[in-house]
């Protein structure tokens, strides 16, 4: 199956992570099924959650932690 | 030391105020800037910048190492926080301060202690402020609590002692929610602030928010008088006036020295707001905390004692004394506050980062906008969405209400939704235009209204 991609619904700020001293939502090479929350989009100071629209498992991370992103960018690769 | 050059470290429209301010006092202006903020007005307008970071806050307006840097590099005397941000951050006062520059606003250790609400609130009733009745200081367990109930009764407000912004407070109408969510409160303050410490106070119904703007430096200290700030969505202020329209004029002028004296308690320096709680039932106030900046709504307090609060402020970091003696300042007139947000009022507030094409800012006498805007900005989506705030004076409430309602059919701001409809509707409103409202009006009201606001 070819790579599909988990593209940022909004610009702002990504995050792995659901709050600092939490485990990543998902790590590389984890299952994700279609509604996983893969991460959050911080943006004006609100939070939303970034879901995959695809099933797999995350081959990579586009963009790291913390990293400013816009909207439509792609966060992670799905094999 | 006179200060001849300070840096901002903040940005937005509160940004191109200080630069206004700063400009008037003959003193040169230097931008912080993060990657995002490249093509901001307050860069365009203020007399050289540099960049301090990345987008993201952490890496650029919250990050002491790169700003302190920055203000080194720049060669300037003194750093102005603004609000939000680094503002009420005590470390970042003695970083600059370490360094060699000035911080403008109160000492670190002013901050510290104030900025924790068990210790402001002691440090208050000590000073002779009245508190709402509840624990005199953090409880750490819920047995601590059992007395305090038993004095108190329901309903009770739990709320974290390092919170802020409205987070981890909850409300418990009996003893069955109190044992439910006191847990819960604790193990949130924990999560948030590192601290599970929590206090417990009254739940006073139908309550207004009022404040006391205080100007101080350092010896004495005089108040500005009062603002009143009930419409919040969500516990942030949306609309704003000064003075408060329920406060009757003696217990004005008691609640405003009281305040100007407890500034003077703790050697104040600088501008900062006592918040209060007013009971309509009672004619009672409560002090709840104080902000040790600048704030948003300090438009509403210049347009009606004619002080500019931003330039007494540097004057005070300078090491002036206050210019200006309490029985000088006299209320004139009325003034209102709309916050301008990027955010959909019709679709939940959705936040509505983007490009905006074009602006048309109202005029006229008594009127004034205070924001980032031009046109063909770009507003970032890595920082708060306040975009502007239109502020209005006129003679008397009726009169303040007309003309914003003027000025605002002269707003125009295209490419992003903004919050003008809210404001709007909100002065279309019976119950704002009689002043009928408390801290809980606003979201009930928008529980109703929302899906109207387009």
């Amino acid at each position: 199956m070819s790579n599909q991609q988990i593209r940022s619904p909004l610009p702002g700020t990504f995050y792995r992570r659901p709050a600092p001293d939490k485990p990543p939502f998902k790590e590389e090479g984890d299952d994700v099924a279609v509604g996983d929350t893969v991460g959050l989009i911080e943006v004006m100071k609100t939070f939303h959650e970034v879901k995959s629209d695809c099933a797999g498992s995350v081959s990579k991370f586009l963009v790291g932690n913390e990293d400013a992103v816009m909207a439509g960018q792609p966060l992670a690769e799905i094999a | 030391m006179a200060i001849r050059s300070l840096l901002v470290a903040n940005r937005g429209e509160i940004a191109v105020r200080i630069i206004r301010a700063a400009r008037e006092l003959g003193v040169r202006s230097v931008q912080a800037y993060s990657e995002a903020d490249a093509n901001s007005l307050a860069v365009r307008l203020a007399d050289d910048s540099v960049l301090i970071g990345k987008p993201p806050a952490a890496k650029s307006y919250l990050n002491i190492d790169s700003i302190v840097s920055a203000g080194m590099k720049a060669g300037v005397q003194a750093i102005h926080p603004g609000y939000g941000f680094l503002a009420e951050n005590g470390e970042f006062a003695d970083a600059v301060e370490d360094a060699g520059m000035i911080f403008i606003g109160p000492e670190g250790s002013t901050i510290r202690s104030l900025g924790d609400k068990v210790t402001a609130r002691i440090l208050a009733r000590d000073a002779g402020l009245p508190t709402i009745p509840g624990s005199s200081g953090r409880l750490d367990d819920l047995a601590a609590a059992e007395p305090i109930l038993a004095a108190i009764g329901f309903p009770v407000l739990i709320k974290a002692a390092a919170g802020g912004g409205g987070r981890g407070i909850r409300t418990a109408a009996n003893r069955e929610e109190f044992e439910r969510l006191a847990p819960q409160a604790i193990m949130e303050a924990e999560a948030a602030f590192g601290d599970g410490g929590i206090y417990v106070e009254s739940y006073i119904r139908n309550a207004r928010h009022v404040e006391v703007q205080i100007l101080g430096d350092g010896e004495d200290a005089i108040h500005c008088y009062d603002r009143e700030c009930s419409l919040q969505r969500r516990r942030q202020k949306i609309l704003e006036e000064a003075p408060a329209l329920v406060v009757p004029s003696d217990v004005r002028e008691e609640l405003c020295n009281a305040a100007a004296s407890f500034a003077r308690s703790v050697g104040y320096k600088g501008a900062g707001t006592l918040e209060f709680l007013y009971d309509q039932a009672t004619g009672g106030y409560y002090f709840l905390e104080m902000n040790t900046r600048i704030q948003v709504e300090h438009p509403v307090t210049e347009m009606v004692t004619g002080i500019d609060l931003v330039r007494e402020s540097i004057r005070i970091a300078s090491g002036e004394r206050l210019r200006i003696r309490q029985e000088e300042i006299q209320l004139r007139g009325h003034a209102i506050e709309c916050r301008i947000n990027a955010e959909d009022p019709s679709n939940g507030f959705m936040p509505n980062p983007g490009n905006v094409e074009s602006v048309a800012i109202p005029g006229g006498h008594g009127v004034r906008f205070d924001s980032m805007l031009y046109s063909n900005c770009d507003v970032p989506p890595f920082y708060d969405s306040l975009l502007g705030k239109l502020a209005v004076w006129d003679e008397n409430r009726p009169a303040a209400l007309s003309r914003m309602r003027s000025a605002l059919g002269e707003l125009e701001i295209s490419g992003i939704k903004t919050t003008t409809p809210l404001h709007q509707a909100l002065l279309a409103d019976k119950c704002v235009l009689e002043g009928k409202v408390h801290t809980g009006f606003l979201d009930e009201w928008l529980a109703e209204t929302a899906a109207r606001l387009k």
